[in-house]
């Protein structure tokens, strides 16, 4: 299972392995976050959406060292602990946002600093988002302020394969690695449709056509399934392992299931290919991201068990966006899919959830009867799973990380803004307090902010 | 018991949009009515429609011979006004061919009029106006490559989103960039745009005296075409003003003082750092359209945008109006204002930054923007906030006619969407 570490030629020493793919302690780029010490806390009378499902009025939540230690409705607080007043208010796990280009598509945008599209070839699976990311970004402390506590940092759609994909904790930092989430899984960036074949074909190169993307992807995947032969080979016999590759390396991660298929797809027909595309050669796509069209095969998506990642009002920019209706996450909810709300822009990110409220009012008015308890996994639970940390973020259960938002309204109003938000246990965010609203290096001794954001 | 009367209301529009669109006399009763005119919010009231147009407001409206609609004690406003939009001049932004917001034409850039070759057929239109807007300010943009170094995109027209004819009133408005995409027409200076601008507006006057002198080919060259020299008259003489883009707080500086040396109208556009200059622009009496959830520092012309934007520039006492997130997401419109009003903006203000303000912006507001006898009958009947993501318009009416509920994207949806619903037979999925 862990072929990232026989690829590279690296010990198998695992740090605490839950989940599929956690990654070797020794692993290049190694993760140095460390998780803010805070007294322990407890928010009291507030209404709690879990993430599982439940939605309790008057709830209380306690978090301690860093992990929800009760949830539910007439749990005492111990003394010692913070005491929040959550009357009137709503309780939410942190948002995760899906499909993030912050740090690696930054504000200001100019020519230097968007570093998400390596775009130079069909295939740069060998690039990695994180080399790109700028924690300086402002566009970090925005999100926050949104709820927004985990990304998953994208490469972007320019080619076949972008590269690999990030988990970031949203914390301010000055390194790429004080941010990277503690042995969260990586990701592949892959784009069907019009992008890839626009980029290249307009440099009078394959891929032209969306047959020529499916003909690039499978020499790929070809490729990569003999590198990791050769590689097992050497193992078996003590020969002599081909040189590393760092593009191969990471699409054979993909065939081992260490490293998870995040697909830009908006198209029904085309989704259908990418899946018996990894069917022809051992892979499974986790998520399926913007799939404006995924209602139409709602039923196959869920019976295959891959998410859907996407908007609710997004639409029109592209022939193959022509589809895209604000139902889409409400119906793949309703056939028992894993829906998500996905941002895939920094104005967006800062209010995910209400685009996941744009969603849920649709759905109601389409007459699919969906709660506020379970549209709350849109932008928690189910991106925790399509990012490989369901066991870890996404709902408020005891011993999960202690991710929070306390919403001064119902979250999926406009009017809800986050009163504050802890990651792992610790306040990141304070609408109240102006030590938690730091801007980032960049904006500091910049005019014009005399204003909050 | 409410859920049924609401039906049955949705029933009774649904049967009067199936039928010939045609404006009849019907009273909305029960209503809560935010009227955007001097009656302010009536609690508990009555619109009278008759012939298309507002005929009273009030809390007691007497119509005995007029079809009644319950509005259930619901909120009713006027229909929104999205600004800056490509309503009517786009279908898909990536596909050229369905895309008439720009143009590379020589020679037609100021008299480009975006009032012709609109198409009220468009998927946009019935998306757009199920969020409830109902006018757009159809806007002119400019092309990329060849021709950008146009300084005028052209004249922005005024549409409505529903009956006949589609073009409501042209040269509204005429679309000009400074600040940093200015500066990059202009040849890569603000200098230069500021320079350039000054320079044309002399050869407009110089025109606007000699036209026969100028076709008999006796004045000096002018920078622009006879067309384009034309389409500027309206904007030296004041009938039409300038709809300027501008974010940094020094080029909204710049902006006023070149409309106040120049004696021209303007309408400040985008305005990310508008609040840093409020009274400035309060003090010139210069209306400004922006996007109140624009709060990223994403250029150097904007390190100052905040979501605190509209709340300021309305306390200095300045006229804002809202825009929408373009094109193909106007319906978002409604939700920017209530992102304002989460910010601090009074929520009445929210609503007439995209109802009553936008039509006052572009001169409309003899016609549409309120709910005042002798307006025409754009009214949205909501089920909720207006401004909220949670709130969805349950009745549209545009000129007293309601508007069909339906969208290409509502066909979709019903076509795909019994495939999700539990089968009450079986429960298995199809």
């Amino acid at each position: 299972m862990k072929r990232i570490g026989k690829l590279a030629g690296l010990t198998l020493a695992l740090a605490l392995a839950v989940g599929a793919a956690a990654q070797p302690a020794d692993a290049p780029f190694a993760s140095t976050y460390q998780r803010r010490e805070a007294p322990p806390l407890a928010i009291v009378g507030a209404r709690i959406l879990t993430g599982t499902g439940a939605d309790l009025a008057d709830g209380t939540i306690l978090v301690r060292d860093g992990r929800v230690e009760a949830v539910g409705q007439g749990i005492a607080v111990p003394d010692g602990y913070e005491r929040i007043d959550g009357r009137g208010r709503w309780v939410t796990p942190g948002l995760i946002d899906a499909h993030s280009h912050l740090g690696v598509s930054s504000s200001p945008q100019t020519p230097l600093s968007g570093d998400h599209n390596e775009g130079t070839a069909p295939n740069t699976a060998e690039v990695w988002a994180e080399h790109s990311v700028w924690p300086q970004d402002p566009q970090f402390r925005l999100a926050r302020a949104g709820g927004v506590t985990t990304l998953l940092v994208l490469p972007g759609s320019s080619n076949l394969f972008g590269g690999r994909s990030v988990t970031l904790r949203n914390v301010p930092a000055v390194t790429v690695q004080e941010m990277k989430f503690p042995d969260a899984p990586y990701g592949v960036k892959m784009a069907c449709g019009e992008n890839p074949k626009r980029t290249f074909g307009a440099r009078g190169r394959s891929p032209a056509t969306r047959m020529g993307n499916v003909a690039l992807f499978r020499r790929a995947w070809i490729e990569a399934a003999d590198y990791a032969r050769r590689i097992e080979r050497a193992r078996s016999s003590g020969g002599e392992p081909p040189r590393r590759d760092l593009q191969l390396e990471t699409l054979a991660g993909v065939l081992d299931g260490d490293i998870l298929v995040h697909n830009h797809c908006y198209r029904a027909d085309e989704m259908a290919v990418m899946i018996d595309m990894g069917r022809e050669f051992g892979f499974r796509i986790g998520t399926f991201h913007h799939a404006t069209e995924a209602y139409k095969i709602a039923p196959v998506l869920a019976r295959e068990g891959i998410c859907v990642a996407t908007w609710a009002s997004s639409w029109g920019s592209k022939m193959e966006a022509l589809d895209a209706i604000e139902e889409n996450a409400p119906m793949i909810h309703a056939a028992g899919g894993c829906a998500i709300i996905h941002s895939d822009d920094a104005t967006l990110g800062q209010r995910l959830n209400q685009e996941a409220g744009i969603a849920l009012a649709a759905g109601r008015g389409a007459g699919l009867a969906i709660g506020e308890g379970e549209a709350i996994k849109w932008i928690t639970a189910n991106p925790a799973r399509a990012l490989g940390l369901a066991d870890r973020v996404g709902t408020l259960e005891p011993g999960r990380m202690a991710d929070l938002v306390l919403w001064s309204a119902n979250p999926f109003s406009v009017h809800a803004m986050a009163e504050r938000v802890w990651i792992d246990g610790a306040a990141v965010w304070d609408r109240a307090d102006s030590r938690y609203q730091a801007p980032s290096d960049f904006l500091l001794g910049q005019p014009g902010q005399g204003a909050p954001r | 018991m409410i859920a049924r009367l609401a039906l049955m209301l949705l029933l009774s529009l649904a049967a009067m949009a199936a039928g010939p669109a045609r404006a009849e006399t019907f009273l909305i009763a029960n209503a809560r009515i935010a009227t955007m005119g001097r009656a302010g919010t009536i609690e508990r009231g009555s619109i009278l429609v008759r012939d298309g147009r507002i005929a009273a407001v009030g809390a007691d409206v007497a119509a005995p011979d007029a079809r009644r609609i319950d509005a259930g004690g619901r909120i009713v406003t006027p229909g929104l006004i999205a600004s800056g939009t490509g309503l009517g001049l786009i279908e898909v932004r990536s596909v050229d061919a369905a895309n008439d917001r720009a143009t590379r034409l020589p020679g037609i850039s100021a008299a480009f009029d975006a009032g012709y070759g609109l198409n009220p057929d468009s998927l946009l239109v019935p998306v757009a106006r199920l969020s409830g807007i109902t006018r757009a300010i159809a806007t002119p943009t400019y092309a990329e490559g060849t021709g950008a170094e146009r300084l005028f995109a052209g004249q922005a027209a005024a549409v409505t989103l529903g009956g006949q004819p589609m073009l409501m009133r042209r040269g509204v408005a005429m679309v000009l960039a400074l600040g940093e995409d200015g500066a990059e027409r202009a040849g890569g200076a603000r200098g230069a745009a500021l320079t350039s601008l000054r320079a044309i507006l002399a050869d407009v006057r110089d025109f606007a005296r000699r036209r026969a002198a100028y076709d008999r080919g006796e004045t000096r060259d002018y920078l622009l075409s006879r067309a384009d020299l034309e389409a500027l008259v309206p904007v030296v003489e004041r009938r039409m003003k300038l709809l300027v883009s501008v974010n940094r707080a020094s080029d909204i500086r710049d902006a006023l003082a070149f409309a106040r040396e120049e004696r021209v109208g303007i309408i400040l556009e985008g305005v990310a750092e508008g609040w840093r200059v409020a009274a400035e622009i309060a003090a010139a009496g210069v209306p400004v359209l922006l996007t109140p959830v624009d709060n990223l520092p994403a250029s150097f012309e904007a390190l100052g945008a905040t979501l605190d934007n509209a709340r300021l520039l309305q306390r200095a006492g300045v006229l804002v109006g809202f825009q929408g997130n373009g094109n193909h997401r106007e319906r978002e419109l409604r939700y920017n204002a209530g992102n304002a009003v989460a910010a601090g903006l009074a929520w009445e203000q929210g609503l007439a930054a995209v109802t009553i303000n936008p039509a006052r912006i572009f001169g409309l507001d003899d016609r549409v923007g309120s709910i005042e006898p002798g307006k025409e009958a754009d009214l949205v009947i909501w089920n909720g906030d207006p401004l909220d993501t949670l709130g969805r318009p349950s009745a549209i009416f545009i000129r007293g006619e309601a508007q069909p509920m339906r969208s290409r994207q509502t066909e979709l949806r019903d076509r795909y969407l019994p495939a999700v619903l539990p089968s009450p037979s079986q429960g298995a999925e199809p």
